[in-house]
């Protein structure tokens, strides 16, 4: 029942308080969507932080996509050793890269006055779940190895089965504590997301890279003035 | 042609007393909130000297504006391809330090002191933090060349003279200072709009103000390491970056922006000019020297028929080509050549053009005397204080003939207006100097009645974009009402 309640009501709920808060938000409070920067008030110690930190969760975060979407690929990419060696380790290295940047981030707010100053009780709860659904990952890869198969076989069928609405925990039930932990932890993350300052993912500009270079925004139509005098 | 109507700017150096009245104006307005405070939209910065935020022109450092190799345009700050990599921490984005810690004292210090032999003293401490701070710098404390040794010295403009000449602007005996007020430049080519993965920023159509639009702007921060002028600012506390907006609420109520408006030596003026947005790209492939004569290039006469066709094929509205026909800062830029943009080979085009000071040497001191009855008052251009070299690197992109010129016409309005009403400069003299400073009578005239009798309505040409006014030119007030009865902007309908 509890396992039930874990995985296979609370991600619907996540969900739908993720959709919900999201597009309100954006509707109706659009000012408040913003990457909320500090480099202007600490430059040195950021970029330790939040270089390492994205570099490496968007790497990670591709990983997990990877195996819901094309499980198929990764088990036969997996199917010869070194090639599963090579992707595990360098998934390990990313986590690795990432806990390091998400320590400097969290040390760095600790330490300058300034950035003090614009720390929220939001940014540590987004900090402390983060810290420990990367530390949960990083456990469930050394101690529960060659994840990339069984996220495969066993989490991208229970997560088909919720996106098909007869959710089935019988996939994951079996597994160890620890994956459990870091999946319940990722459904709290999602559903913290929407209220924080993460809602910058949803906003990455990727039309600057197609857009004109100036942008001009005429109050009036050009082609229908009127000339009155 | 795509003829567009800008409003252009133009700041008469020689008038500008540095009272900083202007800066306080706007702060008042505009800036006098949290993640505001360090920002000064307006600031009036002593030259030489190091500026604000310290040596902003040294771009070396701050990678602003656009480079060219003759064939394109690319930001040197973060271009498309180079944004993407650097998102998570731009590389070239000024922190506090460069501009300054803003504080406020404690002065509850001052009631709560115990009863004692001293003064009670308020401590300074951070509006950031609220923590005491040790002040070491602020804006404008290189203010009359205060410190030169740290701020004039270090001007980067400096490198292009002699080191004989660096000498002489160093000594402090000798030293020459002018007042340099900036705002944001609304340029033609802006590098800050271009810059804005969000594209939050624009620049609005009618009349060329560029403006970040708050809700779009996600703090991704390209625009301040973008502008080479660094006059977009981050609002630390809102996340959100901010500009200079112009006073737009202002001007579409018909009123000068606060600074303008608030100016004590009516240094400034304002009105629109037509320009064609299809000549940038190619004008902004120039070598530097010949920047501003492109810039000007791209500046219409509203007086040409041709132009007049154009802009109304173009949708500018005749009231506002009228206008521009009254613009003193179209006769100060395109007419009589005497405004000029600063830093032009930043290659964003700024609409605010700068009369270069006159600066003559006034006094001499022969010993213990003070002569203050020297000739050299209508001397030759080349013995003012301040190296053209320098002003020309200020000015004209290293085209120290551009500012020759502009000085040049202003000494010889000089030497004719002494004619005309002292009259101990001989019409011959009078004439010949204006000949030499290709300039007529008549433009003496008009350039000496802008430049020292001008009333508000002369220095500032507003052009009619008032909102309702703008509503007309889209729809017949009267089409509309009938359409749409009052108060709606669209039409009522049962949904
Ligand atoms: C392509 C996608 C992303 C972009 C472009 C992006 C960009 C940014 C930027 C510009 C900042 C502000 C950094 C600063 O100057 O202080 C930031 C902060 C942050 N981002 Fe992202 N981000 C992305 C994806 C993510 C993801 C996937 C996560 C985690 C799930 C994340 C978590 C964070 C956190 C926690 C901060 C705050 C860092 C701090 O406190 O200094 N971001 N991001
Ligand atoms: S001065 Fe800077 S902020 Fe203003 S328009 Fe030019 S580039 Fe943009
Ligand atoms: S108010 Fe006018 S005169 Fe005074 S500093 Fe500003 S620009 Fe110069």
């Amino acid at each position: 029942m509890n396992e039930f309640v874990l995985f296979g009501v609370l991600p619907y709920v996540v969900m739908v308080v993720f959709f919900i808060v999201t597009i309100q938000r954006y509707r109706l409070k659009a000012f408040s969507y913003s990457s909320l920067s500090s480099q202007f008030l600490e430059n040195q110690h950021h970029f330790w932080g939040s270089v390492p930190f994205h570099y490496g969760i968007l790497v990670v975060l591709f990983g997990h996509v990877l195996g819901f979407l094309a499980p198929k690929t990764i088990l036969s990419w997996n199917a010869e050793p070194a090639r599963l060696m090579l992707l595990e380790v360098t998934g390990i290295a990313f986590a690795v890269l990432t806990l390091v940047g998400l320590a400097n981030i969290m040390i760095r707010r600790c330490t300058s006055a300034l950035t003090r100053r614009v720390t929220t009780r939001g940014d540590w709860i987004v900090y402390a779940l983060l810290l420990v659904q990367v530390l949960t990952g990083i456990g469930v890869a050394v101690f529960h190895g060659w994840g990339s198969s069984w996220f495969a076989t066993n989490l991208t069928p229970w997560l088909w089965s919720l996106v098909k609405l007869s959710p089935d925990v019988s996939f994951v039930a079996p597994l160890p504590f620890m994956v459990k932990a870091h999946i319940v932890n990722a459904f709290l993350l999602i559903g913290f997301f929407p209220f924080t300052r993460l809602v910058h993912i949803l906003v990455v500009p990727n039309p600057y890279l197609w857009r004109r270079t100036q942008v001009v925004i005429w109050n009036w139509d050009r082609t229908k003035i009127h000339n009155h005098d | 042609m795509d003829v567009r109507s800008q409003i252009s700017l133009v700041f008469h150096l020689d008038k500008c007393i540095g009272c900083h009245t202007c800066s306080v104006a706007c702060k008042n307005v505009w800036t006098d909130r949290e993640g505001t405070d360090y920002m000064w939209w307006n600031n009036v910065e002593t030259k030489p000297g190091t500026g604000y935020p310290t040596k902003w022109e040294d771009q070396e450092a701050y990678k602003g504006g656009w480079k060219t190799d003759g064939k394109d345009l690319e930001l040197r700050s973060t271009s498309k391809r180079k944004i993407v990599p650097n998102i998570f921490h731009n590389p070239s984005q000024p922190s506090l330090d460069d501009y300054y810690e803003p504080w406020t004292y404690d002065y509850s210090e001052l009631f709560n002191a115990p009863e004692g032999d001293d003064q009670p003293v308020a401590r300074p401490i951070s509006m950031i933090t609220g923590e005491p701070l040790e002040i070491e710098a602020g804006p404008n404390w290189d203010d009359d060349l205060g410190g030169s040794e740290v701020y004039a010295a270090n001007d980067t403009n400096l490198d292009v003279l002699s080191e004989e000449q660096q000498q002489q602007m160093k000594a402090i005996e000798r030293m020459v200072m002018f007042y340099l007020p900036r705002i944001c430049n609304h340029c033609l080519n802006p590098a800050c709009v271009a810059s804005c993965p969000s594209g939050a920023m624009y620049k609005r159509g009618e009349d060329g103000i560029v403006l970040i639009n708050q809700d779009r702007c996600r703090a991704w921060r390209s625009c301040i390491s973008a502008c080479p002028y660094k006059k977009t600012y981050y609002n630390w506390s809102t996340g959100k970056s901010e500009k200079c907006i112009l006073c737009f609420p202002r001007l579409e109520a018909g009123e000068a922006p606060a600074c303008f408006h608030s100016c004590v030596g009516r240094i400034r003026y304002l009105g629109n000019v037509l320009y064609d947005a299809d000549l940038i790209k190619e004008a902004a492939l120039c070598p530097d020297d010949e920047l501003v004569e492109a810039q000007r290039r791209t500046i219409l006469d509203p007086n040409d028929p041709t132009v007049v066709e154009a802009a109304t094929r173009c949708g500018i509205p005749e009231a506002v080509i009228d206008s521009a026909r009254k613009s003193p800062a179209y006769r100060f830029a395109k007419e009589w050549k005497l405004g000029l943009p600063l830093h032009v080979e930043y290659r964003t085009f700024p609409m605010l053009f700068y009369v270069p000071p006159l600066l003559p040497v006034m006094s001499i001191s022969e010993g213990d005397l003070v002569r203050s009855d020297v000739d050299e008052l209508f001397a030759e251009i080349e013995k003012a204080r301040a190296p053209i070299g320098y002003l020309g690197k200020l000015f004209a992109g290293g085209n120290e003939g551009k500012v020759r010129y502009a000085l040049r016409k202003q000494l010889a309005v000089r030497v004719w207006r002494r004619h005309v009403t002292v009259g101990d400069v001989g019409l011959e003299a009078a004439t010949q100097a204006l000949i030499e400073a290709d300039c007529s009578p008549e433009e003496a005239d008009e350039i000496y009645k802008l430049t020292a009798l001008s009333t508000w309505e002369d220095r500032f040409v507003i052009p009619p974009f008032q909102r309702e006014m703008a509503m007309e030119m889209i729809t017949d007030p009267h089409e509309h009402r009938s359409a749409a009865g009052f108060g709606f902007r669209d039409a009522p309908r049962r949904s």
